[in-house]
C-alpha cells in the first residue's frame, strides 16, 4: 500500500518562473491497484511518479509505501521496492552493456553487489526463459548490446527488468508513448500480463484516454498538481471518452492536448 | 635517410618502454573517460603524486615495490577527492578535476619536500639507482637503466593489470560501475548508488595514474612536479589512436590492450617527429594538434558517410 499525503512540490520557488507542480495532493494505492493517471500537459503526472521514485525531493508531506517512510530516501534506494520504465525507451537499459547484463543489473535490483560474478550461468538460463516469453528472439541475441534492439524491444526488456525481481509497485510513466500504434499495443498486453501474474501495484501514467480507460482497475484524472476525478470498480468501468471529456470541462482544466482527444 | 632510420631505431627500446609506462596511464584513463564517461582532469597533478610519492620513498630507502603501492593508494585518494568533489557537492566533472589538479600541485611540492613545512619541486633519484626496479648492474657494477628489464616488467605489468580490469568489470560492482558510466537513469533505477560507483571508478582511475607516474619517476631516475602536464592528452591520445587503429575488434580486453598500444604507437610518432627534428619545446602544441586531429576523426566520417548518404539518395 502506498500513501502520498498532502504532498507539494513547487519548481523554482520565489522567481517569476516559480511553478507548482503538485499542490497538496493526498492519495492511496491499494494493494494491488492498478491505477491508470491521466491529464493535461503540466498537470503533474509525471511529477507525481518522480516524486514518488525520488528523482527530485517533495516539499512538505509524506510518501509511505507499506509502512515505510520514503521521502527521505535516496533516489536509489527507493528503487529496490519500485519498479519503473520511462517515456524515453533509451532511458530504461544501459545500450552499451549485453542484454543479458542489463537483465542482470535488473535481477540484483535491492540486493547487495560485490565481487561475484556479474551474470551466472545459471541466471542466463533464467533470463532465456524469461525473453522468450516476449516473443521478439531476443532470447537467441543475449549477447548483443541493447543499443542495437528497436525502441519496442528496449521498452519490453525495460518491462522485463521492472518485474524481474518483484516490485512493491511498478511505475509506468507513459511508457508506450513513444512508440508506434501496433509495437505499443504489444507492450501493453506484456504490461498487463506481468502485473497480474506478480499482482503488482501499479500506477501507469498514459495520454491515452482509451488505454486509461480500458487497462487498470482504477482511474485518477490530475489537473494543475491535483486530482480532480478518482473513480474505480464498475464505475471505472463504464465510463467512456466522452465522460472523461465532460469532467475535464466540469474542473475547469486547462486545454487537453490533442494527441490525447484524437488517440 | 639510413642515418633517420639508425636513429629511430636507436631510440625504440626507450619508446616501447615508455609506451608501456604511460599505457598504465592510459588504462587509467580509460576507466573515467570511457568507462564512466567523465572527463576527469585530475590526472595532470596525480601522475605527479604518484612519481613524487615514490621517488621520496625511494630516498627514504622504503623498498620500491611498495612505494609503487604505496604511490597507486595516493591516487586513490586523489581521484576520491575528485568523486567527492563532483558526487557530493555536485560541481561539474571538469571544474571538480580542474580544483583537485590545482589543489594537489602545492600537496605534491610538499609530498616531495617530505613535509608540511618542506617543500621540493624535484627529486633525483641518481644516487638510489640500485634500489629501481627498471636498472641492472653492468660490467662496473654500477647501476644503471635496462632498456630489455623495463620492458619485460612493464609489458608483465600491463597484461596482469588488463586481466585484473576484465575480471572486475565483469563482476556485479564492476557491472554496476559499468551501468553508471552509461546511463545513470537506469543505473539508479536498479537500486545502483551511482554516487559511490563514481568515486570508486575515479579512485581506481586515478591509482593506475599514480602507478603510471611514479613506474616513470623509476624509469627516468627523477620525479619533477610538472611531470604529468599534459598528462591527460597523452592518454587520450593513446585511447583515439589506439581506437582508430584497432577500432575493429571488439571485447573489453582488447579494446583496455588497444589503449596501451595506442600508447606505444603514439610515443613512437613523438620519436618520429623528434628525430626528423621537431624542438621538444614544440612537443605540446603537436600533442594537442594529434588529439585534436584524432577526436575529429568519429565526426568527420560521420559528415562523410552523411554526405555520401544524401549524394546516393539524390542519384536515385
Amino acid at each position: 500500500m502506498l500513501e502520498v499525503s498532502h504532498i507539494t512540490k513547487i519548481f523554482n520557488a520565489g522567481t517569476v518562473n516559480e511553478k507548482v507542480a503538485i499542490n497538496d495532493l493526498s492519495i492511496t494505492f491499494n494493494d494491488g491497484d492498478f491505477v491508470t493517471v491521466i491529464g493535461g500537459n503540466g498537470a503533474g503526472k509525471s511529477t507525481l511518479m518522480n516524486l514518488i521514485a525520488g528523482v527530485y525531493p517533495i516539499d512538505t508531506g509524506s510518501i509511505a509505501l507499506n509502512g515505510e517512510e520514503l521521502s527521505r530516501l535516496p533516489e536509489f534506494k527507493r528503487a529496490k521496492k519500485l519498479g519503473r520504465v520511462f517515456q524515453d525507451p533509451m532511458m530504461g537499459t544501459a545500450a552499451d552493456m549485453q542484454i543479458d547484463e542489463n537483465l542482470a543489473l535488473a535481477y540484483r535490483r535491492g540486493k547487495g553487489r560485490g565481487l561475484a560474478w556479474g551474470v551466472t550461468k545459471k541466471e542466463k538460463e533464467l533470463f532465456r526463459e524469461q525473453l522468450s516469453r516476449l516473443g521478439l528472439g531476443l532470447e537467441d541475441r543475449m549477447t548483443s548490446k541493447v543499443g542495437l534492439l528497436s525502441g519496442g524491444q528496449r521498452q519490453a526488456i525495460t518491462l522485463l527488468m521492472a518485474t524481474l525481481q518483484r516490485p512493491e509497485m511498478l511505475l509506468l510513466d507513459e511508457h508506450t508513448a513513444a512508440l508506434d500504434p501496433v509495437t505499443a499495443k504489444k507492450v501493453l498486453a506484456l504490461s498487463e500480463e506481468l502485473i497480474s501474474e506478480h499482482s503488482l501495484t501499479t500506477m501507469m501514467v498514459t495520454h491515452n484516454m482509451k488505454d486509461a480507460i480500458r487497462h487498470g482497475n482504477r482511474l485518477i484524472m490530475m489537473n494543475a498538481g491535483r486530482i480532480i476525478f478518482d473513480v474505480s470498480g464498475e464505475a471505472k468501468q463504464k465510463l467512456t471518452v466522452d465522460d472523461l471529456m465532460r469532467e475535464f470541462a466540469k474542473a475547469g482544466g486547462d486545454d487537453i492536448e490533442d494527441r490525447a482527444l484524437l488517440s | 635517410m639510413g642515418a633517420f632510420f639508425a636513429s629511430l631505431g636507436n631510440q625504440l627500446p626507450g619508446t616501447l618502454a615508455q609506451g608501456l609506462i604511460w599505457g598504465v596511464m592510459a588504462l587509467g584513463l580509460y576507466l573515467s573517460f570511457k568507462i564512466l564517461d567523465f572527463a576527469d582532469l585530475t590526472v595532470d597533478s596525480s601522475f605527479a603524486t604518484g612519481g613524487g610519492l615514490c621517488a621520496i620513498l625511494i630516498t627514504k630507502n622504503v623498498n620500491p615495490i611498495i612505494a609503487l603501492c604505496l604511490s597507486f593508494c595516493a591516487g586513490m585518494l586523489a581521484g576520491g577527492i575528485t568523486g567527492l568533489l563532483n558526487t557530493k557537492l555536485k560541481i561539474p566533472p571538469i571544474l571538480a578535476g580542474i580544483l583537485t589538479q590545482l589543489g594537489l600541485y602545492s600537496v605534491n611540492l610538499h609530498i616531495m619536500g617530505g613535509g608540511f613545512r618542506d617543500s621540493k619541486p624535484n627529486i633525483p633519484l641518481l644516487k638510489f639507482s640500485e634500489a629501481l626496479i627498471f636498472t641492472s648492474p653492468n660490467a662496473n657494477g654500477a647501476y644503471t637503466s635496462d632498456r630489455t628489464k623495463t620492458i619485460i616488467i612493464c609489458a608483465l605489468l600491463c597484461a596482469a593489470l588488463v586481466a585484473v580490469m576484465y575480471w572486475f568489470f565483469g563482476t556485479e560492482i564492476g557491472n554496476a560501475i559499468r551501468a553508471t558510466g552509461n546511463n545513470e537513469h537506469m543505473a539508479r533505477a536498479m537500486s545502483i548508488n551511482t554516487n559511490s560507483m563514481k568515486v570508486l571508478c575515479l579512485m581506481l582511475s586515478n591509482g593506475l595514474v599514480a602507478l603510471s607516474g611514479a613506474l616513470f619517476s623509476q624509469y627516468q631516475g627523477y620525479a619533477d612536479v610538472n611531470m604529468g602536464r599534459g598528462a591527460i592528452v597523452i592518454g587520450l591520445a593513446s585511447i583515439i589512436i589506439g581506437e582508430v587503429l584497432l577500432g575493429r575488434f571488439r571485447g573489453f580486453v582488447m579494446r583496455c590492450t588497444s589503449a596501451i598500444i595506442g600508447s606505444i604507437i603514439y610515443y613512437l610518432i613523438i620519436a618520429i617527429v623528434i628525430t626528423i627534428g621537431l624542438s621538444t619545446d614544440d612537443l605540446k602544441l603537436f600533442s594537442a594538434v594529434v588529439v585534436a586531429i584524432a577526436l575529429a576523426v568519429p565526426a568527420m566520417k560521420k559528415k562523410k558517410a552523411k554526405v555520401a548518404k544524401a549524394q546516393s539518395g539524390k542519384e536515385a
